[in-house]
């Protein structure tokens, strides 16, 4: 049976990690390939690199770090941040990236969904999704969580999919960096809209928000976090070694 | 020396990297020359399976693997390179393949529960058939140690060949062997530990004498 997988998002801006709390007041954490390394050996079960750099030297320190964590660690890596063209595409999966995201690109054209899975199959395209109640609606947010687009974001990821985004990340602004719990009625929203794997996003802050998610969405295939793993609240082995306890199947 | 078979799909870097981070020499190529002068032959693949059939039909580079494989070189088959050793294959039509394992290539889809998504993507427990001897290339592993598929296609009526499987609905073949012909569905370069662990047991010296 497929194991649910447990994944620790890095952003990384000039070279280096950071995790916003709400998207807002950036800190530092750590280098990239380090934390890369210490992520795989405890178990993490997939990577994904996010890439918030502005810059073009961003940009190219972005991709020597790729280079170098895909040359070091044997797991999945996904990479987003930037991503607006089928160029954009090439440029990480050449560093050795398995998957890419896409977000605020998509929503500005939404072609590149297709033509990305055309280029290289569905399972490449993983649709990264920042969504937030707005009057009664899960609205889809641009850039980085600032713009409301105001499209229905369900909506939105029904079309990616039937578009040929393999994956969806679904980051629920109302709970991320709160460490609540993550958002189980907007993602039980997405879970009954698609039959592609869905991937949690924002608001874990302990391993029984994990559990949670888990049991009461058996749809949900992973769970994704940064700040709690990364300050080390909550330990992957751990986690993964008491989720298995408690009967979600896990890699161990 | 190792020699990947670059005939023009998919990515290689991953693959290229995990060899060396197994202390093994390897070279990516498509020069012939180069890949048989090779001790051992590593045919990769991602993508549509008429795609890289006609790819390796054009280049000759599948006729290539054909005689090494029957002159006995140890070779390797990955994700869409093991499901090109076999048969034929039914993805979007009928193709054939290199035939040097007997079996069909055919969609998931019509075996496993309408509730299970395709592809099967993600970390999945190996089994070993109970009736065989643990095939050498998991000499370095476990029954039940986990490594990472994606693919929405198997390979069928092949269970003389079969020397692990994966649960997903039913078992699905995870991994074939025919004396130096070997296929993995998996990706051992996405495996972490378990799919070095692979890697080395068909890189080392040893693995050609019990294979």
């Amino acid at each position: 049976m497929i194991t649910k997988r447990i994944i620790p998002c890095l952003d990384v801006k000039d070279g280096r990690v950071v995790k916003g709390v709400n998207f807002l007041g950036l800190s530092d954490v750590s280098s990239p390939v380090k934390l890369a390394k210490f992520y795989s050996d405890c178990g993490a079960d997939e990577l994904v690199f996010y890439d918030i750099t502005a810059s073009a030297e961003g940009r190219a320190l972005f991709t020597d770090i790729l280079t170098e964590v895909a040359s070091t660690i044997f797991i999945p890596l996904t990479v987003g941040g930037g991503i607006n063209s089928v160029e954009d595409f090439d440029r990480v999966l050449k560093c050795g990236a398995d998957k890419v995201s896409v977000n605020s690109g998509a929503i500005r054209d939404p072609s590149l969904i297709a033509r990305a899975a055309q280029k290289y199959g569905d399972q490449c395209v993983v649709l990264s999704v920042d969504a937030k109640r707005v009057d009664g609606q899960f609205r889809l947010f641009a850039k980085g969580g600032r713009e409301d687009t105001g499209l229905d974001a369900i909506e939105w990821i029904r079309r990616g999919v039937a578009s040929g985004a393999g994956e969806i990340v679904l980051n629920s602004i109302d709970t991320d960096g709160v460490k609540q719990g993550f958002d189980l009625e907007m993602l039980s929203a997405v879970c009954d809209a698609v039959d592609v794997p869905v991937i949690a996003s924002g608001g874990a802050g302990s391993i029984d928000h994990f559990k949670t998610l888990f049991h009461t969405l058996p749809k949900v295939d992973a769970g994704l976090a940064a700040s709690i793993f990364h300050f080390g609240e909550v330990s992957i082995p751990d986690l993964k070694k008491q989720l298995a306890a408690d009967g979600i199947t896990m890699r161990l | 020396m190792v020699a990947i078979v670059d005939y023009g799909v998919g990515n290689l870097f991953s693959l290229r990297s995990s060899l060396a981070a197994v202390g093994t020499e390897t070279v990516v190529t498509g020069d012939k020359d180069l890949i048989r002068q090779a001790d051992k032959v590593i045919l990769p693949g991602v993508g549509a399976f008429a795609d890289a059939a006609a790819l390796l039909r054009d280049t000759g580079l599948g006729q290539l693997v054909c005689d090494l494989a029957a002159e006995g070189k140890p070779l390797l088959g990955i994700c869409l390179g093991m499901q090109l050793l076999f048969e034929e294959s039914l993805e979007y039509g009928r193709h054939p393949g290199l035939g040097l394992i007997p079996g069909t290539v055919a969609p998931i889809r019509d075996v496993i529960p309408p509730s299970y998504k395709v592809p099967h993507i993600g970390w999945n427990a190996l089994h070993f058939p109970k009736n065989k001897p643990v095939h050498p290339l998991f000499r370095h592993i476990q029954e039940g140690d986990c490594v990472y598929f994606v693919h929405s296609f198997y390979g069928a009526n092949c269970e003389d060949s079969v020397i692990a499987t994966a649960e997903y609905g039913p078992e699905l073949t995870a991994a074939v062997a025919r004396g130096n012909v070997m296929g993995v569905q998996f990706h051992p370069e996405k495996s972490g530990p378990v799919g070095l662990a692979i890697l080395r047991a068909f890189c080392e010296e040893k693995e050609a004498e019990t294979c």
